[in-house]
Order: C-alpha cells, then sequence, then structure tokens
C-alpha cells in the first residue's frame, strides 16, 4: 500500500503499563536523535522497532514493508527484521572472539565458517578493528567494544539503524574520539537511523533533526539547533543550560509568568505571530545580569530581586542560583563572585535585557 | 575484600604513627566447645569409614583384584552404563531444563516438582516404579514387548533406564538454573542479529551454560556409576548383563571382602575425582578460559 522510502512509525508502543504515543518517519540517510529523560520510553522505542517488543496499536513501516500493525495481526519477529540495534552495553558474545561476533550474523543466515569470517574481517577492516579480530570481548576497552559492537549490527546490512545511547559507557575522552567517528559511520550509512540519547551534543554533533519525547508523548520535533534555542520542555531547557518560563503572553506584551512575576521580551508579541496567550521564554544564564543594588532607571526592561540560593564553580565561569520571581540560573565571572561578594543567602538585583529573551508559542 | 590490617598493596601500611590497630576479625577468634565438639565428632564420623576403607585395603593384592575378569567386566558394564544414562540424560535433560526454565504455562511450577521427585525418592522405590512402568507386565512396557518385542527389564538396557530415572534430575536441577540466571540479553541481540531460536540456544545459550552443563554431566554421570537400588530392582543382578560395581560389591562381601574393598576404592577415587572437578567448576563459576 505504501510507497515510502524510509521508515514510519504511527502507533503506541508500551512496556507494561506504561504507554508512548508517537508518530514519525526517517527518511532514508536521516539520522533522527530521541532525546527524553529516564523512563520516557526510549528504549522501549527502540525495542519495538527492532521486533523485541510489539507495538500496542498502530503501523511500523519500513522501506514500504509493514514490520508490525496490531490491527492486521502483523509482526515480523526480531530475527527476520532487517533492523540493527547496538544495545547500550553493546551485548557482545562473550565466548567468541571478535572476529567472530561480527561474523555471528551471516553464520546466523546459514553462511559457512569461512565465508562469514572473511565477510566479519571486511568490516573489522572498514572499522579500523583488524588488529582486535583473535581478541575475546572481555580483553577490549569500552571505545573498542563500542566499534565492535557496530561493526557486528553493521555486518548483518541492516535496513534501519538503531543505536541506544551509543556513548553512554564511556570515558569523557573516549566520547570524543568515538563520537566523531560514530558520526562518519552514521553518514556512511544509507538507511533511516535513530541515536537514542541524553546528552545535548551529542544529539547535535550525530543527528539531523531530533524528537523529544516526555511524559509518554512527542514534546517537540526540530533540528537540533532549533530544539536548543527554544526548548519546549523543562528537561530540555536543563540539558541546554537555559531558564525556561511558561507563561501568558498579555496584549500590553509582558509576559505573567506561571510561577509568578512578569518578564518583557522584545517585540511582545512579534516572536509569537502576533499571538497571544501560552508562551515560553528562554534566557540564557550569561544573558542575566546580577547587582547588589536596584538598577537605575534606563537600563534593562527587566528588573527583579532576589536571594542566592547556590553558589556552583563551573570550568570557566560561577553558577549562581537564585530565588526569586522568577528563580533563575545566572552565569557571572569568578571575579563578579567576590566584587558583589555573592555567598548563599545574598540578596541581588536581577537583570535581563528584553533582547536576550526568546519568546515562542507553548506547543502544548 | 576489605583487608583490616591496612597493608593494602602498593601502599605502606606504616605512615608515620597514623596506623590504627584494628582488632581482630570477629570469625578469626576461637570456635565456642558447645560447637567444637559435635562437630569434630561429625567430621570423623564421615571420615573414619572413608579411612577404614583405606586402612583395610588389601593394597598388595589389589592389581591381582582389579584384573580378576568378573571385577574387570563389572568395571567395564558400569563405566558403559553410567556413560550411556549419561548421555541419554543430555539428550532428553537439556531440552527439558530449558523448557523447565524457560517456557510459560500452566502447571510448571508442579512439572518442575515432579521432575526433582526421583532426587529423593528411595532408589528401590524407583525401581519399583519402572517396573510397573516399563516391565513385561507394565502399563507401558507391555505394548514394547507386544508390538517391538522389546523388554527392559534384567537387561543391560533396562540397568541404563534405571540409572537415567535415578540420575537425569540432577543433570536437569544444575542445567535449569544455570539457563534461568543466563544472559537473556544476549540471546535478544543474538535475534537482532537474525539468529533463529535454535540457532540462538545452539550459538549463544549453550555456550553461556557449558560450564554448568559438564558440572550437571558430571554429577550425573558420578550418580549413575553409584546406582543400586533401582538397578537391582529393575534389572536384576546378573554377571555380565546387569551386575555393575556396586552389585557386585553387594554380592562379593558375602562371601569374600576383598575384591568387595578393592572395587569401593575403585568407587571411592572416582567420587573424589568428580568433588575434584566440581570444587574447581563451583569456585570459578562461568569460568570460560
Amino acid at each position: 500500500m505504501s510507497t515510502e522510502t524510509g521508515l514510519t512509525v504511527a502507533g503506541e508502543v508500551a512496556r507494561g503499563d506504561f504507554r508512548l504515543a508517537l508518530e514519525f518517519a526517517v527518511a532514508p540517510g536521516e539520522v533522527l536523535g530521541v532525546l527524553g529523560p529516564n523512563g520516557a520510553g526510549k528504549t522501549t522505542l527502540l525495542r519495538t522497532l527492532a521486533g523485541l517488543s510489539a507495538l500496542r496499536g498502530g503501523r511500523i513501516t519500513l522501506a514500504g514493508a509493514v514490520l508490525d500493525d496490531p490491527g492486521e495481526q502483523l509482526f515480523v519477529p526480531a530475527e527476520d527484521r532487517p533492523v540493527g540495534l547496538v544495545f547500550q552495553n553493546y551485548r557482545l558474545f562473550p565466548h567468541l572472539s571478535v572476529c567472530d561476533n561480527v561474523a555471528f550474523p551471516a553464520r546466523a543466515r546459514g553462511a559457512g565458517r569461512t565465508a562469514a569470517r572473511r565477510h566479519a574481517l571486511g568490516w573489522l577492516d572498514r572499522l579500523g578493528l583488524t588488529e582486535f579480530a583473535g581478541r575475546k570481548p572481555g580483553q577490549l576497552s569500552g571505545g573498542q567494544a563500542q566499534r565492535v559492537a557496530l561493526a557486528r549490527t553493521l555486518a548483518a546490512e541492516p535496513g534501519l539503524l538503531l543505536l541506544d545511547e551509543p556513548l553512554a559507557a564511556l570515558d569523557a575522552r573516549t566520547r570524543l574520539e568515538v563520537r566523531a567517528e560514530l558520526r562518519r559511520h552514521l553518514g556512511a550509512f544509507g538507511g533511516p537511523s535513530l541515536v537514542v540519547t541524553h546528552d545535548p551534543l551529542e544529539a547535535m554533533v550525530l543527528t539531523d533533526r531530533l524528537l523529544v519525547i516526555e511524559d509518554g508523548r512527542v514534546v517537540q520535533q526540530g533540528t537540533p539547533a532549533e530544539v536548543a534555542r527554544r526548548p519546549a520542555s523543562q528537561y530540555v531547557a536543563r540539558l541546554v543550560g537555559l531558564n525556561l518560563y511558561p507563561g501568558v503572553l498579555g496584549p500590553d506584551g509582558a509576559v505573567a509568568l506561571a510561577g509568578g512575576g512578569v518578564l518583557h521580551a522584545a517585540g511582545g508579541s512579534a516572536g509569537t505571530g502576533g499571538a497571544t496567550g501560552r508562551v515560553l521564554l528562554a534566557l540564557r544564564p550569561s544573558a542575566i545580569a546580577l547587582h547588589t543594588e536596584r538598577p537605575r532607571a534606563g537600563s534593562p526592561r527587566n528588573v527583579w530581586p532576589g536571594s542566592v540560593s547556590g553558589v556552583e564553580l563551573l570550568t570557566d565561569r560561577v553558577r549562581v542560583q537564585v530565588e526569586g520571581s522568577p528563580a533563575a540560573l545566572v552565569d557571572v565571572t569568578p571575579d563578579a563572585v567576590a566584587e558583589l561578594d555573592l555567598a548563599a543567602g545574598s540578596a541581588v538585583w536581577l537583570s535581563a535585557k528584553a533582547t536576550e529573551i526568546e519568546c515562542y508559542p507553548d506547543p502544548r | 575484600m576489605v583487608r583490616l590490617d591496612g597493608a593494602s598493596p602498593g601502599r605502606p601500611a606504616r605512615l608515620g604513627a597514623t596506623r590504627r590497630d584494628v582488632p581482630e576479625r570477629p570469625g578469626r577468634r576461637g570456635v565456642p566447645p558447645a560447637l567444637a565438639v559435635p562437630a569434630a565428632v561429625g567430621f570423623c564420623f564421615l571420615l573414619v569409614p572413608l579411612l577404614a576403607l583405606l586402612i583395610r585395603a588389601p593394597w598388595r593384592r589389589l592389581p591381582a583384584l582389579l584384573s580378576d575378569p568378573a571385577a574387570l567386566t563389572a568395571l567395564r558394564l558400569s563405566l558403559e552404563c553410567a556413560t550411556a544414562a549419561t548421555v541419554v540424560s543430555l539428550v532428553l535433560g537439556v531440552p527439558l531444563a530449558w523448557v523447565l526454565a524457560r517456557a510459560r504455562f500452566p502447571g510448571l511450577a508442579v512439572l518442575r516438582a515432579l521432575v526433582t521427585v526421583p532426587l529423593v525418592l528411595p532408589p528401590v522405590v524407583g525401581g519399583l516404579a519402572l517396573l510397573l512402568a516399563l516391565g513385561r507386565n507394565g502399563i507401558l512396557g507391555r505394548y514394547l514387548d507386544a508390538w517391538f518385542g522389546i523388554t527392559l527389564p534384567f537387561s543391560t538396557a533396562g540397568v541404563v533406564v534405571a540409572e537415567t530415572f535415578v540420575a537425569m534430575p540432577f543433570l536437569v536441577v544444575t542445567v535449569e538454573g544455570a539457563l534461568r540466571s543466563a544472559d537473556r540479553d544476549l540471546e535478544e541481540a543474538a535475534a537482532t542479529l537474525g539468529a533463529r531460536r535454535l540457532t540462538v540456544f545452539g550459538r549463544v545459550t549453550l555456550p553461556l551454560v557449558a560450564p554448568s552443563l559438564l558440572a550437571g554431566a558430571v554429577l550425573c554421570w558420578a550418580r549413575a556409576l553409584g546406582e543400586f537400588g533401582a538397578t537391582i530392582t529393575f534389572a536384576g543382578n546378573y554377571p555380565g548383563t546387569t551386575q555393575t560395581m556396586p552389585l557386585t560389591i553387594y554380592d562379593q562381601l558375602q562371601t569374600d571382602p576383598e575384591p568387595a574393598i578393592a572395587l569401593s576404592l575403585v568407587l571411592l577415587l572416582a567420587a573424589v575425582t568428580v568433588l575434584a572437578l566440581l570444587r574447581d567448576r563451583w569456585l570459578r563459576p562461568g569460568g570460560v578460559a
């Protein structure tokens, strides 16, 4: 019936009582990032796509072929799906050598030992793993194991590639190397791919488009840059390091915040296409200034009092947590902390230019 | 392991005078006499009979006794039957263990309990039950006899049947436990790589439980080798066809104890060897080199 070339998903994935309603498509060659807090159903989504669990309702198609459609009593089991899944913990077979791990898909489909090994060595070569062919998985570093897992999945020549938090199990330094390399392999993969992550940087580097899931539904879709600039949920805002305030935009251009307080965004309703109503305001911590006394008139439009509740040293700046209406995270220089004599409990004034505030409709 | 003496490797214990005096580990202090005395008696009770066997063994006549044709026949029959019983147990028991560990259907718990009955059933009762089932007038045996001309009781095949009945549960229980705790994640991974269930079983599941499979098979073999009650009841006591080592020992004891002791030493050696093999496995679980 369908002539789509990529992956289409519309329906409900489930795990126990948990439900996640989804509708999205991924084109061949496109990398879709799936971002969401723990328990949002990211892994359940991947398992459903791989055929390890079944769709509750709806339909999944890949290159026009139906993989799962409960309404039609149709379910293609994992072993018959052209879907490759790289598990978060890799799941390499401990009793097989690296070469035999990568040869596994061919062996499983009935290839002889010699042919399967030759095929595997080709993939090991492509991923720069030839020297590890004879090792057992227990003798590999995290980064090497990750590459072997990827090689094993690619060796099955899937039509859809799924990666579950591919870098989560790696240490910070290895992550940097593997991330760049992974981008290359994803780029070389011809089919649609999905990368589950909760690391915004990973999402920016690896993916073309993001799907943010939270509370059992899709809360935002867009390019990583869009999502980072205009996050639709507190979860994403925290990830990308923004203050996010839901509120109601009045006709005067002032936004009454849901948590108390009022902020003005430049252009007022212009950012929302003239619409009034429920909006979100995003404000960078570095765009807020702190003062010990109320700034004089003529300064920024948004000025409000607060009290410091926490001070945390980041690598090159200090993040100050301020209670008030609204509460805010503020980034200042270490010098400013000394100059303003900031400590928990200090009374401060906050100010932010209206032009620094991003105002957009609340998608919820 | 927490080292209480403060001397962790690579770090000197005495840095100035800061080393604290840590009390001795509680478990290392003396055993109360109320426990020590019965413990010692229990130990001796288990050990002295074995010592008696070694002390009274006719060591000088041992080569002659063991190369006696009757002894050799019993030895060969025992080894063959125990090995055959182990093979049958593997062929039937491993799939059974898989079903018990993985399948889900009503009554599975009851089935699992029934499988373990032969573990605690007196072997004589097992032998009698086999006779009633597979004997010439047994509920199945009469058809085996009438249709195929097969009679199991009082034959070498009957010995294998009796030993399998008693020993297979050891294998099933061991392998079932391993299958239950085996890493299902790896089986899932195999499925996403295109492996069908039988391929997953053969290429992933079985290799992963191989140590337990070996332990179960050794345990099963040892139990079959020593089988007495079920064998004598179901298969009888005919030298050359059904008289295994334990039966020979019992028989010989009535007339001349020395050959009996010699054969007993062989069984003791087998038991100790099996124990050594199993200990090694159990101390290093999953130790696939």
